[in-house]
């Protein structure tokens, strides 16, 4: 057959197989918006300036997504919002509870038609300033209170070591989320994400924030595409872990093209710079668009079996060797997620008993992002809900990587028992926790220090 | 917004039929669409139809012709989709 000027007719079809069986799709284009002009003395005219730049700045970013997405037929999922933490916006303005700047960006949110904005956020790895002080106390009402927005803390780097009193903080303020939110599951924790290491250009939520060292204004672009990479491996079942590292990387190329592709066009007509394609594996509960699944065609009975976490190192490496060659500017979390709630197969394996807590924070060591959107119960104490957020966190800083935990303790609810958040949050299995107590170490409080990783100069 | 210049791949998919071809190529030559390759084949046990086309000269915006030949795909029991030819670059070639 011949070619049609430079494409063959099957590298046609293989995209457009890739778009309408596979899911291909761009998962979010988000747009960073700094909000560090917008801070006075006054929380009420910091709030006006806040709504008018977010409106200001964001109006087209949904026509323009969809103006985009229709030109190449390549969905594009989300249009969402970052900006800068507002511990910092808010703190000029001497107020103790900032809840009020939370409910001007589910506003302004809202108003250009996004449905999520993320950076109600503190840096609180080495300690608390007055506006960090205020995130934390609004953290419960401005979650219980908002649809849109999202929250972020983070409290350990590889340079700074881990703030154990935020995290303990943090184990009671999940708590108190749930239970403001207990009508819905629990919701309020789903859009609040714990980090070690957190990168300052991530284009996902819950933990999307417009970092200090960000410009003005910027468009950064998360890839998806576990079907594509799925359905890659299940034609490959003879393959050894070698070829089909190179099968992986081959397709993880070709996926971030089209962020590239997407992310320059959408940057150029809103006029703001390109900043960075996140490579990441971002599954949805849609059939097939699943990282457990990709995990189990490489050949394990489930996810969760022994062998996960080298089926997770090869998966995730290979995303992002195929991916940097794509991209001309890498960035955020950039790897495989595996989120509960939101992948079909990872609800499987814990449903099945194949994939436990401790299994999942193994897996978390080889990939982005940590243990996300995962459900225990309700009554689950403070200082262990602290504890989990500690270990994970202790993975990051000796990793030299980012970690997170979005843990819901589910108000009401046992292990076994499912809860559901509906839309793109999907639904999870309530799972089992340690329960012996971490409590006399979480009361001790202060700093771990900063592990010899970060001597590095 | 107009879209409507340099080239964009229009694939037709679907069972194969009498008309199909005269079905699609009527609509780009309403809007003064010029064809400038054409495949046909059957694919993966689909008949399959790939053009590329320069828009320049086209009279409708992109968006309206993708709606334009959308329909008349309903119409013929196809599925049609036109795509910038970029993306098939992007993807395809370094």
């Amino acid at each position: 057959m011949p070619t049609l000027f430079s494409f063959t007719p099957e590298e046609i079809l293989e995209t457009i197989r890739m778009v309408q069986v596979e899911n291909l799709d761009i998962r979010t284009i988000t747009l960073g918006i700094s909000l560090r002009d917008c801070t006075t003395g006054s929380l009420k005219e910091t709030c006006r300036r806040v709504y008018d730049k977010i409106t200001r700045r964001a109006e087209k970013l949904v026509a323009v997504g969809e103006e985009v997405a229709t030109a190449y037929g390549i969905p594009i999922v989300n249009k969402r919002i970052a900006v800068t933490p507002i511990a910092q916006v808010g703190e000029p303005s001497g107020e103790s509870d900032l809840t009020p700047l939370a409910r001007t960006l589910d506003l302004a949110a809202e108003a250009v038609g996004v449905n999520f904005i993320g950076g109600f956020s503190a840096l609180v790895h080495k300690g608390f300033t007055k506006g960090d002080r205020a995130i934390f106390k609004s953290l419960p009402e401005a979650l219980a209170t908002t649809e849109r927005v999202c929250a972020s803390i983070n409290v350990a780097t590889t340079r700074a070591g881990m703030n154990m009193d935020a995290i303990a903080e943090l184990g009671q303020l999940i708590k108190e989320t749930a239970q403001l939110t207990a009508d819905r599951g629990g919701i309020g924790c789903a859009k609040l994400v714990t980090f070690c290491n957190a990168p300052e250009d991530n284009p996902f939520m819950a933990g999307a924030f417009h970092g200090p060292g960000e410009p003005e204004c910027v468009l950064n672009v998360g890839i998806s595409g576990p079907g594509v990479v799925l359905a890659a491996v299940r034609q490959h079942p003879e393959a050894d872990l070698g070829k089909l590292a190179t099968i992986i990387k081959n397709t993880a190329f070709k996926v971030t093209r089209m962020g590239e592709l997407v992310g320059r066009e959408v940057s150029a007509r809103l006029g703001v710079p390109f900043g960075i394609v996140d490579l990441s594996l971002a599954p949805t509960n849609a059939l097939g668009d699943s990282v457990a699944e990709i995990l189990e065609a490489i050949g394990l009975e489930r996810c969760g079996a022994h062998g996960t976490t080298a089926a997770l190192a090869l998966l995730n490496d290979a995303v992002k060797k195929g991916g940097a060659m794509a991209s001309s500017y890498v960035g955020g979390l950039s790897g495989a997620f595996i989120p509960v709630s939101e992948d079909n197969g990872m609800i499987r394996a814990v449903e099945s008993g194949a994939l436990s807590l401790e299994k999942l924070e193994a897996m978390t060591a080889v990939c982005s992002v940590g243990l996300d959107m995962f459900a225990i119960p309700g009554d689950t104490p403070a200082d262990v809900i602290a504890a989990i957020i500690a270990d994970e966190a202790a993975i990051g800083m000796i990793n030299n990587k980012t970690t997170a935990v979005r843990v819901i303790p589910v108000p009401g609810k046992k292990p076994g028992d499912m809860v559901e958040f509906g839309g793109l949050l999907g639904r999870a299995p309530v799972m089992d926790v340690n329960n012996f107590s971490p409590a006399v170490m979480i009361r001790r409080g202060g700093r771990i220090p900063a592990p010899l990783q970060a001597l590095g100069n | 917004m107009t879209v409507a210049d340099g080239r964009a791949i229009i694939t037709v998919l679907g069972q194969d039929r009498v008309g199909i071809l005269a079905g699609i190529t009527a609509v780009l030559a309403v809007a003064n669409v010029n064809i400038l390759d054409i495949s046909q084949t059957i694919l993966q046990e689909f008949f399959t139809m790939i053009m590329i086309v320069d828009l320049k000269g086209s009279n409708l915006d992109f968006f309206d012709l993708q709606k334009q030949l959308k329909t008349r795909g309903e119409e013929l029991g196809v599925q049609v989709t036109m795509q910038q030819a970029e993306v098939f670059k992007f993807m395809h070639r370094i």
